[in-house]
């Protein structure tokens, strides 16, 4: 049985200016132990599927319109509020992309890492900061005891999303959710954060979601790897295949646009056009009005995901038709 | 060089910091930028990187004189900008323009697209009012905007359009030299190629001199003929871009090089990484000797005691003295 399954998740924004689909049919399911990695450009509703699971979807304008995602046998999306705080914050946990924001700037960290235990766990406060200290350790900040009792200001980016990571792992949870981790930090400090994510993942032997619009990072870090676009899955396969023989065109245009795969100089492969606008229904494939292989039936049937080859689902009509 | 366009002479800008109110005192120095020299050719893209602090914007704005020298010269076709009256400054700025990073918030959202790009033309009386709309639905077409647009404001563009807009308001005045700061950080992947095709256009169409600042060296490498790797105010490593990047020799670039996470998993799981040690030191107290030397993986004694002069090695310039031992 997966960790987490995630069937038909729909999530739409209700605003004045319509109805935006940004999350439309999306399922998948996740083992105990896989990095799964979910890419996509702004707006593809990589983080909003996340949210969804989470419950930090505003409601309103947010509605979750349908689906269920089970992990261990409850239904996060149906639960009982009590149901879902033991096990959201403690057996799923979450990091976000920027440490500068999501620590609270008026709270030493030591407050702020032991309050997921003093919540979930039956532990006394001064066992908590023995653990919380060990927490610091495992993720790399010399002089743990000292540092515990400093405020977030006091910590460079890159340390505070290392105290971020501390207090997402302190409940030692079996799922880690990480929007874009490390998307606001220099390259230098990314390769520590994600030697970092590496490590304690096997220590911990945890599943990590990993959503990020570099494919860089993706292709060092994840088993499987799942391409959305516009609110919907395109692509889902394990990481070496995605790189090696994508089959969707959009995973294609998506990689032959990354500089650093061209030869210098050479112009680069552009995907025509924006993103659709979700607050407008879109008939057939969302990505025919920018893909090069569009043809009329494109615009007609709605593409779903089906197996290409043994892992390999991906959402492209003429792909399925066999003609490219 | 005969055909040298701007020129950066040992350029410094510090920032004093103060502490206290009434009894205000300097406290110390922000060595943002601490002595930068650099040659740029008519024609050529430079590429500018290193991590955040160390000084890459502050030297962009150092050159369009947005913060003050505070010693070197910067030389733009032969005249010391450093030293010219605020008149003069207005008038040798017009063939210097900068691109900044976020066109969300680079442009006026009060201002329609014609406002944004007419402005410089009204300013420095480039032409009659009468052929402005005529001057701006050419520099629309050429950054690839339809010129019917040239009503609309800036919220009802994508980000990858405002940008274009914020390049034609460069190019209005037809500068010289272009600084670019970190032009495609804050677009996708897609539109991030969609830009760079642009300006690589632009470069070579126009004859155009750019300093593009980023810190994606795989976008660098894209687009420049040479490349400035800076650290704590200094460049470090220069040289041809493919060189540099390709085979670094400085062990700050190697680092920066390692970094960088490839889209392909064979060569990301099996290549072993540099991970450099903290962040980068304060520039209000740098390191003794080589600004490096904490962090460097290949430290000596003796790299504690003064800062390394860039040498030539290898068809680049390095500034370390282990260079060719390591």
């Amino acid at each position: 049985m997966p960790l987490l399954s995630v069937k038909d998740l729909r999530t739409w924004f209700h605003t004045r200016n319509g109805t935006y689909r940004a999350v439309d049919g999306v399922s998948f399911n996740l083992e105990a132990g896989e990095t799964l990695g979910i890419v996509g450009e702004s707006g593809s509703g990589k983080s909003v599927t996340c949210y969804s699971i989470m419950g930090l979807v505003p409601q309103p304008p947010g509605r979750i319109e349908s689906g269920t995602a089970v992990f261990d046998g409850v239904d996060l999306l149906r639960c009982t509020p009590k149901e879902a705080r033991q096990i959201r914050g403690k057996r799923i946990a979450m990091i976000f992309q920027d440490p500068m924001t999501s620590l609270n700037p008026y709270l030493r960290i030591s407050d702020q890492l032991i309050e997921p235990l003093l919540i979930h766990n039956e532990i006394s406060r001064k066992q908590a900061l023995t653990r919380a200290m060990e927490m610091l350790d495992a993720v790399g900040i010399n002089d743990a005891s000292k540092r515990i009792h400093y405020f977030p200001h006091e910590f460079s980016g890159g340390m505070r999303q290392r105290v971020m990571i501390a207090m997402a792992l302190i409940t030692q949870p079996e799922l880690l959710i990480a929007d874009e981790p490390t998307t606001a930090l220099d390259v230098t400090v990314q390769a520590q954060i994600l030697e970092l994510i590496k490590r304690l993942q096997k220590e911990f032997n945890m599943a990590v979601i990993f959503i990020t619009h570099d494919l860089g990072v993706v292709s060092g870090l994840c088993d499987r790897v799942q391409v959305m676009y516009a609110g919907r899955i395109v692509e889902t396969t394990d990481t070496r295949t995605l790189f090696h023989k994508p089959r969707h065109p959009y995973t294609r245009a998506l990689q032959q646009s990354i500089p650093s795969l061209q030869p210098k100089g050479a112009r680069l492969f552009t995907i025509p056009g924006m993103p659709p606008d979700l607050s407008k229904p879109i008939s057939g494939c969302a990505f025919a009005p920018r893909c090069s292989f569009a043809r009329p039936k494109c615009m007609e049937r709605d593409p779903q995901l089906s197996e290409c080859a043994v892992g390999h689902m991906q959402a492209c009509i003429r792909v399925q038709d066999g003609e490219i | 060089m005969a055909d040298t366009i701007l020129e950066l002479n040992d350029v410094k800008t510090h920032f004093p910091i103060y502490k206290g109110f009434i009894l205000r005192k300097k406290a110390g120095t922000v060595r943002a930028v601490d002595g930068v020299s650099l040659k740029i050719r008519k024609g050529e893209v430079v590429g500018l990187v290193g991590e955040s602090g160390c000084g890459k914007s502050t030297l962009a704005r150092t050159i369009l004189q947005l913060v003050p020298t505070t010693a070197g010269a910067v030389i733009l076709g032969g005249r010391n900008l450093s030293s010219l009256s605020a008149r003069e400054l207005a008038e040798a700025r017009k063939g210097l323009q900068m691109v900044f990073q976020d066109p969300y918030a680079s442009l006026n959202p009060r201002m329609t697209v014609f406002d944004t790009l007419a402005e410089p033309l009204r300013v420095h009386g480039v032409c009659p009012a009468a052929e402005a709309p005529g001057r701006v639905a050419s520099l629309m077409e050429k950054v690839g905007l339809a010129p019917r647009f040239m009503q609309k404001y800036p919220h009802e563009f994508s980000g990858g359009q405002r940008q274009r807009i914020a390049i034609a308001r460069a190019l209005a005045l037809s500068p010289a030299v272009i600084i670019a700061d970190e032009p495609v950080s804050a677009l996708d992947v897609s539109i991030q190629a969609q830009i760079l095709n642009l300006l690589a256009e632009l470069v070579r169409e126009m004859g155009l001199t750019l300093v593009f600042i980023a810190h994606d060296l795989s976008v660098v490498k894209h687009i420049s003929d040479r490349v400035a790797v800076m650290y704590l105010g200094k460049i470090v490593e220069l040289g041809d871009a493919s060189t540099v990047i390709e085979r670094p020799q400085h062990p700050y670039t190697r680092a920066l090089v390692s970094a960088i996470p490839t889209p392909n998993p064979d060569i990301e799981r099996s290549r072993r990484r540099i991970v450099l040690p903290g962040d980068p030191p304060s520039p209000i107290h740098p390191p003794a000797g080589c600004t490096f030397h904490p962090r460097c993986p290949y430290v000596q004694e003796r790299c504690k005691l003064a800062f390394p002069p860039l040498v030539h090695h290898d068809g680049r310039e390095v500034a370390c003295i282990r260079v060719g031992e390591i």
